[in-house]
């Protein structure tokens, strides 16, 4: 990595391309930007798992760092093209004035006609579209997860401000889960009369599976709180008995179905950059969230009536 | 019949819809007999390919491999050489407890493949895993065995009632390449396989065509509008497929002896290869859908009429490749001294389509070459005037459009530009596009891709036996006209180990005032 102090976004993009002429002009075949907004000491580990990800999604990669918004701007850079990976990275550090405005450095650097992404390892706004940086970007992703505090209400305020582009990881941590049950109803097409969930408390992926139940099955479906880690039981009850999958450890679930032996199967929880990859697959909107994401911050009484 | 999410159509599954991208496909409840257990390709292949199919969560709870082979071995022996297998060629991590949920479904029968005993006691193993597993009678057998056992086999798999599904169950076959050494004994071979499996249940792999890259012609060329202007005769002066191996037949004697390089890898990899470079837009892209229109192309394919100067073939020599000491192919173990088959081969093929009238497709594949590499090269006819003087484009050829298969996926163009300088001079330079990290280190192998494919029963990626006979009835006239030269005493050519072919494939070019490009 380079670093230039003092500079701006035209100093920036001058290096990163300085950069990749140094190391013989690679083809680089990026398909995309990725902005990163991280406090300092999150930095390099954003970074690190950014450059995992991009292995399957080549990617200009911009780490904002936000620093104290008072007094005279600064903007610090470190720039290093892919040692080992196919993308580039800028890690930019932004202190005054400038601090309040982030995008006029970010907007310069964006790769031309190609996708925006734009991901919050840790806290993030309750209106991600609305950010300044948030707006630069087609696809918004948060982790409701990650933060401390009050999980539970911060997704239910993200998804109450829901716009087209966002996602959380606590969604993406979903997709196995839904996978399984989906492919459950596809081998035994009954009638879903009744669900529940058992988590850890405080558990946003929780909050959005029953919230996605709900929305798809039109039954009630009960949350139920257990020691985790993470999701721990699914139930489905049916006519003919119950569809259940059971993971008390975190790697190993137990996939119970009417008339058919209880069968064992892996179900691990996904490392962050396996669950980035999933998200920069596909940029477009992601309906199914959409409705969940209203589901969850709407609820509205169960009618008996299907469909 | 349930098929997990392969059917795409209309579902009354709630939990499934098609807006819903993210979910990916499981196969639905099924087991897989694999015959063969031993060779590099159910080693090197199928095994860790089931393993990381397990991995990424896409086999359904409960699956089931049973090995069957001539060995005295228990489920435990089976179990350790499958970890075995897993431990060095998987693509995923090891990890110990997916490692444990599949290994609980591996079940192992020992016996002949003539054994009644052996085949009564597959069956009860199989009805057995639909109890304790859940396999739900769904069953594929994966035929990973020279083909002269597959009579043997199918026949025991009919006669012990294992072949034949009932209303909700399915059985499938999957079969690999050599389909046949003709087009008799391919016509032979597809007879056998439909007189025991109904229609749709048998599975051809030609794991090319389980390739992202492969895939990926069909997008580059009917997802983009700047190439498809220009595909045809009126742009394109020739097509260039090669795929060359730097290595030899290594411990590959008994099976490559007699049958060789157009049988064993143009029959069935690049004409496969040739169809998607050449075909018309498919209405879509599912299985009928495609296969009718590789099939056309397939069925306008017309050999030059002077097969001794529009092919060419060869064997490698003793000599050096790639700084290696290496021996010539008559001097491997267990090839005959007098062998005639061919380790390299070169064919010239036309189209007889509007599209490609008079353009035309050179196909090319070897041992012992000078790299491992695999592309289709679409050349373009030169500019029909050059506004410059002659001396300032001699070192501007034809501008040329190169899909890279394999290794360094990619796509290159080369072009001409003028060379810095104050000069009027052009020469042709390159532009790459890398599919880098994305196709090659993150991308499922095909493999892997295939056996799913097949477990849900979505057939587009199998060719399907009527372009295997299509592909026969090509090749077969350029073989019986190799027997005839052996016969006179005019056997292949030698050629260099670590180049590009015998003299008689430059030849071959040079008689159309062409030249093979450098891969």
């Amino acid at each position: 990595m380079i670093t230039i102090e003092q500079t701006n976004a035209a100093g920036i993009a001058a290096e990163l391309v300085r950069a990749r002429r140094h190391a013989g002009s690679p083809a680089m075949g990026m398909v995309l930007t990725l902005v990163i907004v991280v406090e300092e000491e999150y930095a390099d580990a954003a970074l690190d798992q950014t450059r995992q990800a991009s292995r399957e999604h080549p990617a200009r990669v911009l780490a904002v760092v936000l620093g104290d918004k008072r007094g005279h701007g600064t903007v610090n850079a470190a720039v290093g093209i892919g040692n080992g990976w196919g993308g580039e990275t800028a890690l930019i550090r932004l202190t005054g004035e400038v601090a309040k405005h982030p995008e006029s450095v970010v907007l310069p650097l964006l790769l031309p006609d190609s996708p925006v992404v734009i991901w919050w390892p840790h806290d993030a706004p309750a209106d991600p579209a609305g950010d300044p940086l948030g707006r630069l970007a087609q696809r918004r992703i948060t982790d409701s997860a990650s933060v401390g505090r009050n999980r539970s209400r911060l997704l239910r305020e993200r998804c109450d401000l829901h716009a087209p582009g966002n996602t959380d990881l606590a969604w993406t941590r979903l997709t196995p889960w839904r996978a399984l049950l989906a492919a459950a109803l596809d081998q035994h097409p009954v009638k879903v009369t009744g669900a529940s969930v058992s988590s850890e408390r405080a558990n946003p992926s929780a909050d959005l599976l029953v919230a996605w139940l709900e929305d798809r099955l039109r039954v009630p479906v009960a949350r139920r709180a257990s020691d985790g880690p993470g999701i721990t039981q699914v139930t489905l009850d049916t006519a003919a008995g119950p569809i259940r999958i059971a993971r008390p450890d975190g790697r190993l679930a137990t996939f119970t179905t009417p008339g058919r032996p209880d069968r064992p199967i892996a179900l691990k929880r996904r490392d962050v950059p396996e669950l980035l990859a999933e998200e920069l697959r596909r940029l477009d909107e992601d309906e199914v969230y959409a409705a969940t994401a209203r589901r969850l911050a709407h609820p509205r009484p169960t009618r008996k009536k299907a469909r | 019949m349930p098929t997990g999410g392969g059917d795409g159509g209309v579902t009354s599954n709630p939990l499934r819809v098609p807006q819903d991208r993210r979910l990916p496909r499981i196969a639905g409840p099924c087991g897989l007999v694999l015959f063969g257990v031993t060779g590099d390709l159910s080693r090197k292949k199928v095994m860790p390919a089931i393993y990381d199919l397990a991995n990424r969560g896409l086999l359904p709870p409960g699956f089931a491999l049973t090995g069957f082979a001539r060995r005295d071995w228990a489920d435990q022996d089976f179990a350790q050489v499958v970890h075995d297998a897993v431990k060095q060629h998987s693509r995923t991590e090891f990890r110990e407890e997916v490692w444990k949920q599949l290994s609980e479904g591996f079940r192992f029968v020992p016996g002949d493949f003539d054994d009644d005993v052996a085949f009564d006691r597959l069956r009860r193993t199989i009805e057995e895993l639909d109890q304790v597993r859940g396999t739900g009678g769904n069953h594929a057998f994966y035929l990973a065995i020279p083909p002269r056992f597959f009579g043997d086999v199918v026949g025991q798999l009919k006669e012990h009632g294992l072949a034949g599904a009932t209303a909700d169950t399915w059985r499938r076959v999957v079969v690999e390449k050599p389909f046949g050494h003709d087009l008799a004994s391919a016509q032979e071979l597809n007879g056998l396989l439909d007189s025991a499996f109904p229609d749709g249940s048998v599975f051809r792999i030609d794991h090319y065509l389980g390739k992202e890259t492969v895939q990926n012609i069909l997008a580059f060329r009917f997802a983009n509008t700047m190439f498809e202007p220009i595909w045809n005769s009126n742009y394109v002066d020739h097509v260039q497929i090669t795929m060359a191996e730097d290595v030899g037949i290594g411990g590959r004697a008994g099976y490559y002896d007699g049958i060789g390089a157009a049988r064993d890898v143009i029959q069935n990899h690049l004409m496969q290869l040739m169809a998607l470079v050449a075909m018309e837009e498919p209405t879509s892209f599912d299985a009928a859908a495609l296969r009718i229109e590789k099939q056309k192309v397939l069925a306008s394919v017309v050999l030059p009429r002077d097969l001794s100067r529009h092919t060419a073939r060869g064997q490698y020599a003793a000599g050096w490749a790639g700084g290696e000491k290496v021996l010539g192919f008559r001097q491997e173990d267990g090839i005959d001294p007098k062998s005639t088959t061919e380790t390299f081969a070169a064919v010239k093929l036309g189209i007889d389509s509007r599209r490609w009238a008079g353009v035309p497709f050179y196909l090319r594949t070897g041992k012992r070459l000078g790299r491992r590499v695999t592309e289709v090269a679409v050349v373009f006819k030169r500019a029909p005037h050059l506004p410059f003087g002659a001396s300032s484009t001699e070192e501007l050829t034809q501008n040329a459009l190169v899909i890279r298969i394999q290794p360094d996926e990619g796509i290159t163009t080369r072009f001409g530009s003028k060379v810095p300088g104050t000069a009027m001079e052009i020469r042709d330079v390159n532009m790459d596009f890398a599919y880098g990290g994305s196709f090659t280190e993150s991308s499922p192998e095909a493999y892997e891709r295939l056996i799913l494919d097949m477990l849900l029963g979505d057939p587009p990626l199998f060719p399907r036996h009527e372009e295997v006979e299509l592909s026969w009835r090509i090749l077969d006239p350029v073989l019986d006209h190799w027997a005839d030269r052996d016969d006179s005493g005019r056997g292949p050519d030698d050629y260099a180990s670590g180049g590009w072919g015998p003299a008689s494939a430059d030849e071959m070019l040079a008689r159309d005032g062409r030249t093979w490009r450098r891969p």
